[in-house]
């Protein structure tokens, strides 16, 4: 057993990277480092199961270790492939893929773990059955879940809810056979042999279909809390694989990612003003006219300005705010963006860039697409920080940013968004809206700033027009 | 409906030509009295020419609406219920009129009971609820912005100096010194004024979260931290404590002693604590000036009287105007103006010249001071987070701050009852127990594991800094393909399908474990901090 006793140490040190690698990420200086030990911790963990596996190997020691390779080799290829060529603004869209592939990995070790133990009736093989049985339908919610997930982030899928009559029901009823699969599962399973098989297969099915039909009843404009949800999820998919392998590791570790996604999860809830149980439910943004009445519209028509006139005045302005939405991301603006706003800070204007926490499709979405541009980080704020600087900016850009500037949300207690933190972008002197069209914004909630008296809107694609206000700089 | 604008006598008038123009689109008939303008430097021809008529003050305080920069004290006066023939000034003020003013209810509660006694709809523009949809309406934040750029411009006509140093061959002359206390929005537009005419500036606030605005404006922040006091809870200062009054009197000392100007615009609550004490002028050099915007409340200098000039005894001009906003009539009227026309549009949703206040609207019913013969202040509390109408007006406002409907913030939905979520969490803690007691020995110890790890998550978690969290969520999602572990162990199985299984599970988990590491590489090799790349901009 020494090599069993090695390969424990081991996985003691990598769990201890692990831990010390996230709380690395908690600052920007120390980041780096953290990705590092995770990589060091990946691989010592790595390393030490090479060695465990081939020690256990029922086949020939040689057979295992090819196949061990060219598993390794497959995934350090398509691995390597994904990550280099994805662009940043795809990031969601490649994260939620990923959580699908730890899904699916849960799901297969589920069953193999099912296929490989002994059966003997007795407490600890229940324990174990309700472990592979957990392990499966966690695995099987976040794969689907996570592909859902993917097809909307990647415009493969709707993003508007899927709205099926009762559907609240439907999860409900998914439970509940889950629930009575796992009694037959556990009658089944405990006499002995693979007659566990077909509710465990069946149970699949449901659950498959479960995270389906959970992902698809959320909109698009939630689907940063789903991102990070399902992140949690393949976190304790990874716990539950720990439990019925007997793995220590595992159950660190899954437990780590899965109460991060928790947390994130909790913070983007709290600053959409939202519960998480309202966000999971689904159905948000699903009104299908679009605009929603609203208490008290303010009337009035909006002022459209042209991009020379834009110019104009952040030559003029002495402080500029710009304020990032998604539709910096799918113009892909990022970069001239960033151009104008070095360029202002050489003509000595004060630029800095204020975030929305659920800003974009992802959370800090914006802030590695501006990082991408090469901003400098320490002009990146967030609202707590710049929310009171509004008042003294003489200019704010507001780039393809809709409902996290929704003035409705302070003024209209009837309004869908109602007591959500918003950026208080009019407060400034004057607001330039980019936008395509007067087209409402995921939440489907008309936005009031856009007929203020001191917003002017910039019609086109995003990217265009922050060019061309560059060339008039 | 005809507006009328009569001459209040002062030199600010609340329409311009252009306001007055806004008005006729609304579908106004507009009446100026013959001269209102004049004193901020509108003729009656400018008048004429947006559309009004200019009439005699009679026939425009007989209008439908009447607009005027303050309720003047002869409507306080009990007078004839209703217009009389020939009636003159504030007695032709109809039965039923409306009156748009400031009026200042708190300070004035017999002009407002006698404007109800005549069936006067009374609006007052200085009882603008905080709320960021009334914030167009809000004349005093105005008015105090005003009051601050001009406290400058009387401190630079009684100062000896000029504001900004210079180094000539006739000799150099040192920058003047400013300090400003309160940094509200009189403080901040006076800190941004005296800046501008190149006066090194220092401010000085008890409220510790407005050193960044300070700082935003130009100047340096003064530090006395035992000062620093907790902000009330509706977001304005608070009267301070005997320490913290101390260790405030000690700033002010030291930084008045060494000012060649101060500018003090202290206002708690509508009262004016003193700030400078009669001992602190006597220290400070002949011919420095202190301008005191408190001195509408009484005064934050010891030596103010307020509405005149002082000279102490050892040469320190002490200021004590209260018609700050008035010597700049045309800026002041603008600003009045537009708050009047932003009313008046906000009471004509048709644009068909009628006024119908929605007397539900928090912004209308929190003005109206007076009306239907009843006194209708003050208002039911607004659901915001600053209650700021019932406070008397003064200078130094405070910004107006960003005010949610408090009732939104905690929907009986969004939240779980506490009681509800105990029972909750107890009921799982005991599952849990109970799962682990069920368990054999073995598992148990996988249990503790769990929970000690999903406490350390938690809390290494928690302190990760917003900008990351799509870093975080990679590296997450690269660390839980940990899972490979599984996958791999199982490799070796005997049995084909559980092998073929487990090549699977193992490949799609080692993509997400070198696709999650890299692109979370790679991604962070993009954060940058600003100095790094400095030179490389230009």
């Amino acid at each position: 057993m020494t090599v069993e006793s090695a390969v424990q140490a081991v996985y003691l040190v990598a769990a201890v990277l692990f831990v010390l690698s996230l709380a690395g990420l908690s600052k920007q200086e120390t980041a780096r480092r953290g990705v590092l030990l995770g990589m060091t911790g990946m691989g010592l963990a790595l390393a030490a199961t090479v060695a465990l596996a081939l020690d256990r190997s029922e086949r020939p020691v040689g057979v295992t270790a090819g196949l061990i390779l060219l598993v390794l080799l497959v995934g350090a290829a398509v691995g390597t492939w994904r990550a280099r060529t994805v662009e940043m603004t795809q990031m969601p869209e490649l994260i939620a893929l990923l959580h699908s592939f730890v899904g699916a990995a849960a799901v297969l070790v589920g069953y193999g773990s099912f296929l490989t133990e002994p059966h003997t009736a007795g407490a600890g093989t229940t324990v174990h059955l309700v472990e592979v049985f957990l392990g499966v339908l966690i695995g099987a919610v976040t794969f689907t879940g996570s592909v859902v997930a993917f097809g909307k982030l990647s415009a493969r899928l709707r993003s508007s809810p899927l709205m099926l009559p009762g559907r609240n029901w439907l999860n409900l009823a998914a439970v509940v056979a889950c629930g009575a699969l796992l009694w037959w599962f556990l009658t089944a399973g405990s006499t002995g042999g693979s007659s566990g098989l077909v509710p465990l297969l069946l149970m699949t099915v449901v659950a498959l279909a479960l995270g389906w039909h959970l992902v698809a009843a959320i909109g698009g404009g939630d689907m940063p809390v789903v991102v990070s949800m399902l992140n949690s999820y393949s976190g304790w998919a990874a716990a539950a694989a720990g439990f019925m392998l007997g793995n220590d590791l595992l159950i660190i570790t899954g437990a780590l990612v899965g109460s991060s996604g928790a947390i994130l999860s909790y913070l983007m809830c709290r600053a959409m003003n939202r519960s998480f149980v309202s966000v999971i439910l689904g159905g948000f943004g699903a009104e299908p006219g679009a605009v929603v009445e609203g208490g008290a519209v303010e009337p009035g028509s909006y002022r459209e300005t042209t991009a020379l006139e834009v110019a104009d005045r952040l030559t003029a302005a002495r402080s500029v705010i710009v304020v990032p939405g998604y539709g910096m991301a799918v113009a892909k603006a990022q970069y001239p963006v960033a151009d104008l706003v070095a360029r202002l800070a050489a003509r000595g204007t004060t630029v800095r860039f204020g975030i929305h926490p659920v800003a974009g499709r992802l959370p800090g979405h914006m802030n590695v697409l501006l990082a991408e541009a090469k901003v400098p980080y320490d002009q990146v704020l967030g609202m707590d920080e710049i929310n009171d600087d509004f008042p003294g900016t003489d200019v704010v850009l507001v780039i393809g940013a809709n409902d996290t500037v929704n003035p409705a949300a302070q003024d209209d207690p009837a309004s869908p968004i109602a007591g959500m933190p918003v950026l208080e972008v009019w407060r400034a002197r004057e607001v330039v809206v980019f936008k395509r069209s007067m087209a409402t914004g995921y939440a489907g909630v008309q936005n009031p700033l856009f007929f203020r008296e001191n917003t002017a809107m910039l019609f086109g694609d995003a990217k265009d027009q922050v060019e061309l206000i560059v060339q008039a700089l | 409906m005809r507006i009328g604008i009569p001459d209040d006598g002062g030199p600010l008038v609340p329409a311009t030509p252009t306001t007055t123009a806004r008005l006729v689109g609304l579908g106004y008939d507009v009446a100026v009295s013959a001269g209102a303008g004049a004193g901020a430097g509108f003729p009656d021809a400018a008048y004429e020419a947006a559309g009004a008529a200019v009439v005699s003050d009679a026939e425009a305080w007989a209008s439908d609406v009447v607009a005027i920069t303050r309720a003047p004290d002869a409507l306080a006066t009990p007078g004839p219920a209703g217009l009389r023939p020939g009636a003159r000034g504030p007695d032709g003020l109809r039965i039923g009129a409306v009156l748009i003013a400031q009026i200042a209810p708190a300070a004035r509660p017999d002009l407002v009971r006698a404007l109800a006694n005549r069936g006067v709809t009374a609006l007052a523009l200085d009882a603008v609820p905080r709320i960021s949809r009334a914030q167009s309406l809000d004349v005093l934040s105005a008015l105090s912005n005003v009051a601050g750029y001009r406290a400058v411009v009387e401190a630079a006509a009684e100062f000896g100096g000029m504001f900004s140093g210079q180094v000539t061959a006739a000799g150099t002359t040192p920058p003047a010194n400013v300090f400003v206390i309160g940094a509200g929005v009189a403080g901040l537009a006076a800190i941004g004024a005296a800046g501008s005419l190149g006066a090194q500036v220092r401010a000085f606030d008890v409220r510790p979260e407005v050193a960044e605005q300070i700082e935003s404006m130009g100047a340096t922040v003064v530090q006395a931290d035992a000062a620093a006091q907790q902000v009330s809870t509706d977001g304005y200062a608070s009267s301070l404590t005997a320490d913290q009054e101390a260790a405030a009197q000690r700033a002010y000392a030291v930084e008045t002693a060494a000012a060649d100007i101060v500018i003090t615009t202290a206002l708690v609550r509508g009262t004016a604590p003193t700030t400078i004490t009669a001992e602190m002028v006597a220290n400070m050099r002949p011919g420095s000036v202190i301008v005191d915007l408190a001195a509408p409340g009484g005064g934050n200098c010891e030596l103010t009287v307020p509405g005149k000039r002082v000279v102490s005894d050892n040469g320190v001009v002490i200021l004590g105007w209260t018609d700050l906003p008035d010597r700049m009539p045309r800026h002041t009227s603008e600003l009045l103006g537009t708050a009047v026309a932003n009313l008046v549009q906000l009471g004509t949703p048709e644009r068909d010249g009628r006024l119908a206040l929605d007397p539900e609207d928090v912004v209308v019913r929190g003005m109206t001071v007076a009306a239907g013969g009843e006194v209708l202040w003050p208002p039911p509390p607004v659901a915001v987070s600053a209650p700021a109408q019932v406070r008397p007006a003064s200078l130094a406002e405070p910004p107006s701050r960003g005010s949610r409907p408090a009732g939104s913030g905690s929907r009986p939905t969004e939240r779980a009852h506490p009681a509800v979520r105990a029972v909750l969490i107890g009921l799982a803690a005991t599952l849990a127990a109970l799962a682990v007691a069920a368990s054999p020995a073995d598992q148990a110890a996988h249990f503790t594991v769990l929970a000690l790890a999903v406490v350390v998550g938690f809390y290494v978690i928690s302190h990760v800094s917003h900008a990351l969290h799509t870093p975080l969520m990679s590296q997450t999602n690269a660390i839980s393909g940990i899972i490979l572990v599984g996958g791999m162990l199982q490799i070796g199985s005997s049995n084909p399908v559980v092998t073929t299984l487990a090549v699977l599970a193992s490949a799609v988990a080692s993509i997400n474990i070198f696709g999650g590491f890299l692109v979370t590489h790679r991604m962070l090799g993009m954060f940058r901090r600003g100095d790094t790349t400095e030179g490389s901009r230009r």
